[in-house]
């Protein structure tokens, strides 16, 4: 009975220590889930730090709706976004000048400024031999062969300038299938896909030897990097706006493009690219660093913040998750009437989509970051502990249950005499597949800037960078094992020996 | 109490309350008064009286499905009757009293109901450790009972998985008889134990009920054991009494065809004659 307690007094304690870092005094910085994104938000940061103001950057948060929910929210107050996404995505007009999605922006207390030099305008790419192949220069040459398997970034897919407009405008007959942009690539050279949606700054276009399609009717809008920010951030900030504000111009096509290339083919890291970008303010240094040894990258200065993080993500929402779930699963035991609405309530949560449920989430919680993980996690949690315990204690024989009544111990007493000590073997096996799946499942946070080794996948993910990934899988997989055997030692403990 | 004592006397001081416990609860009087029990469509029970004759042993018989279970299920409040009342002392049984009741019933079932994760010990001691009796009163009452039931130390210390099915009923015998109740309801209590086994704890069984002087209802649907137990039987069909009396009226005055039939059934080998 006492680990229960503990495991409450622990939940407590560690939600207040994850939350409590919001800072009104620090600046917070956004980026989203691709390369480009990330050493943007990098170079942002060390421009605002070197203003002397405190800053922080919330790296690779999911897409641009997630972004934007975390900047009304306050979540974070500025991150670089492309005028055309802005335009279409956010304010769903066609509108691409600063003016009118000023304009449009304002009513939210939000703007648009400091144009940094440089367009990463979407395009279609497709392998140079293929194109050749097949005579393709434009977007409109492609309606002629209904064969080429296209496989599009999810995003571009459900964009409003993306793929559906795209199709319509150049009336293209062929279906394609969503995959991850880090992994497209791949999947090009690999030959299973044709034709990708590109950034027209990927560094990938050049080693993978793609043509770029052009487009003659001009569908894609213009895409100028700028920094979407909180109308409140130049007051709040003075100095940091300033600074920023002299990043206008700076980042040309040609600085950037190679800082892509850093990044994704020689595996340098965002903040050292960023650092080099600010120090020689304006040009990005050409010299080529050895991709970093594997064992650096895993047990890197990161390592224990993200162990820490992963540990708070899985131990609070699961010891949550124990505090709530267990009584739900005792309630639905002893009710009928309770059971089924409870169990499939349960069931429903586990099959939201883990991304769509954070989305969710956020502009509920009006946070992104730890709040959100730590209540997606509880409620995916929560399905074993509950249908565990529902079991454990409805599969007990009915001459156990009735022979702890016919003594005549009052209820109260009976569950927790009886009852809960014959179900422990169920409700612990429930705990135990909570606690497994949830390290790996944490991972997910990372998409909203919660951290954990999550971080490691996904910007792996983003780079198409495997070690990194596995800089990442490699210790979550270690700390579900660990997790395993701690709850195996921890059986012998609970279980009473006489029902092992 | 205790308290102005001389330390000597703890023995005398627990044997004397002791029994007064036991003499406190002589006239637990047990009565059923029209109760009748339903489960969906099917009639378990018609409304059928019964007053178990107090110190004596009666013996409910009867082909499956008759309803003796009901009965027994009934006594002790497992189910509720669905006309009728069920009446300790003359007062009816409610939620409320149920549990103080049940304190001094002793219940046995089949397979003894034994809680897998508590070992003999425990589950003999279970109820006692609920109401929070004194440690040195439990450890008294354990001697007495193990030597009563004729199970070991060693056998206590086991987990019911560890136990044969003779040792699991002398262990629910002992949890039923822990607070020294004056009725024992008993279903079937020796249904599932091999013949020898069988007949050395229906030897021992009746000896206990004699010496104890309590209350007993046992259900069986071995006509054997009941003539070995009962000095009353009710014989039950289709939900209702058929005859009560000794075996010698069942034999000599049976009330309908029925008795005759049920009480000749077991078919008698003459080689095995005692």
């Amino acid at each position: 009975m006492s680990m229960k307690r503990i495991a409450c007094l622990a939940a407590v304690g560690l939600l207040c220590s994850g939350v409590a870092t919001a800072d009104q005094n620090e600046l917070i910085i956004g980026s989203k889930r691709f390369t480009e994104s990330y050493i943007l938000g990098e170079i942002l940061l060390a421009t605002a730090r070197s203003s002397g103001v405190q800053a922080q950057h919330k790296q690779g948060l999911g897409n641009t709706g997630i972004l934007f929910e975390a900047l009304k929210s306050g979540s974070i107050d500025l991150y670089p976004d492309y005028t055309g996404t802005i335009g279409r995505e956010l304010l769903k007009s066609d509108a691409s000048d600063l003016e009118s999605l000023n304009r449009g922006l304002a009513p939210l207390g939000l703007g648009v400024a400091v144009p940094l030099g440089f367009e990463n305008t979407y395009a279609l790419a497709i392998p140079e031999a293929k194109a050749q192949q097949l005579n393709l220069r434009t977007i409109g040459d492609l309606a002629k062969h209904p064969g080429l398997r296209f496989g599009l970034s999810h995003e571009f897919l459900n964009r409003s300038d993306g793929w559906p407009g795209l199709q319509r405008t150049y009336a293209l007959p062929q279906s394609p299938s969503g995959l991850d942009h880090g992994l497209a690539y791949e999947a090009l050279a690999g030959g299973q896909i044709d034709v990708m949606d590109i950034y027209s700054t990927d560094a990938k276009i050049e080693k993978y030897k793609l043509r770029v399609l052009q487009d003659d009717k001009h569908y894609f809008p213009e895409y100028a990097a700028v920094l979407v920010y909180r109308l409140d951030v130049p007051k709040r900030f003075p100095q940091a706006w300033a600074a920023l504000t002299k990043l206008q111009g700076k980042i040309t096509p040609s600085a950037m493009v190679p800082m892509n290339a850093q990044a994704e083919l020689d595996g340098k890291g965002f903040p050292e690219i960023a650092a080099a970008f600010v120090a020689q303010a304006g040009s990005a240094p050409a010299t080529k660093s050895a991709p970093a040894n594997f064992w650096s990258r895993l047990f890197g200065a990161d390592f224990w913040r993200l162990t820490w993080q992963h540990l708070l993500l899985v131990f609070a929402s699961l010891a949550a998750a124990i505090a709530i779930g267990v009584p739900l699963g005792v309630w639905a035991a002893r009710s009928p009437h309770a059971a089924q609405p409870v169990l499939a309530a349960v069931g429903l949560i586990q099959t939201i989509p883990s991304l769509a449920l954070l989305a969710f989430l956020i502009p509920l919680l009006g946070a992104i970051g730890i709040w959100p993980a730590l209540v997606a996690l509880f409620l995916y949690a929560l399905l074993p502990i509950v249908r565990n315990t529902h079991s454990g204690i409805v599969d007990i024989a009915p001459n156990l249950r009735e022979s702890a009544q016919a003594l005549g111990i009052a209820p109260g007493a009976r569950l927790r005499l009886v009852e809960l000590p014959l179900a422990a073997r169920s409700i612990l096996g429930g705990i135990k597949t909570s606690a497994v799946i949830y390290v790996g499942t944490a991972t997910i946070a990372a998409f909203i800037g919660a951290g954990g080794y999550g971080e490691r996948i996904v910007t792996g993910l983003a780079l198409n960078d495997n070690q990194m990934l596995l800089a990442g899988a490699i210790p979550a997989a270690g700390l579900a094992l660990l997790v395993h055997w701690s709850f195996e030692l921890l059986d012998r403990r609970l279980i009473p020996a006489g029902v092992r | 109490m205790k308290g102005v004592a001389p330390p000597g006397a703890d023995f005398a001081v627990i044997v004397l309350l002791f029994t007064l416990h036991s003499s406190l609860f002589t006239n637990l009087m047990l009565s059923l008064d029209n109760v009748s029990k339903s489960f969906g469509a099917k009639q378990a029970l018609a409304p059928t009286s019964l007053a178990p004759q107090p110190d004596k042993t009666t013996v409910l018989i009867g082909p499956s499905g008759c309803g003796k279970s009901t009965l027994l299920r009934l006594m002790i409040g497992l189910i509720t009757p669905d006309t009728g009342t069920v009446k300790f002392d003359g007062a009816p049984l409610t939620t409320d009293n149920i549990d103080a009741i049940r304190h001094r019933i002793g219940y046995v079932i089949q397979d003894g109901g034994l809680f897998p994760h508590l070992n003999a010990l425990g589950n003999v001691t279970l109820l006692a450790r609920y109401l929070r009796k004194p440690s040195d009163w439990i450890e008294q009452r354990i001697a007495e009972l193990a030597t009563l039931v004729r199970i070991s130390q060693d056998t206590l210390a086991r987990f019911p998985s560890g136990l044969s099915g003779g040792e699991r009923q002398r262990v629910a015998l002992m949890r039923a008889l822990m607070l020294d109740p004056k009725l024992l309801l008993l279903d079937e209590p020796l249904a599932a134990l091999d013949p020898i086994i069988r007949r050395g704890l229906q030897t021992e069984l009746k000896e206990i009920f004699a010496r104890l002087r309590k209350t007993v209802v046992l259900v069986t649907h071995d006509l054997h054991e009941a003539a070995w137990f009962a000095e009353e039987i009710v014989l039950m069909r289709d939900g209702r009494i058929v005859q009560r009396g000794t075996l010698d009226d069942l034999l000599s005055r049976p009330a309908e065809p029925f008795v005759s039939e049920f009480v000749h059934a077991q078919r008698a080998d003459p080689r095995l004659a005692a």
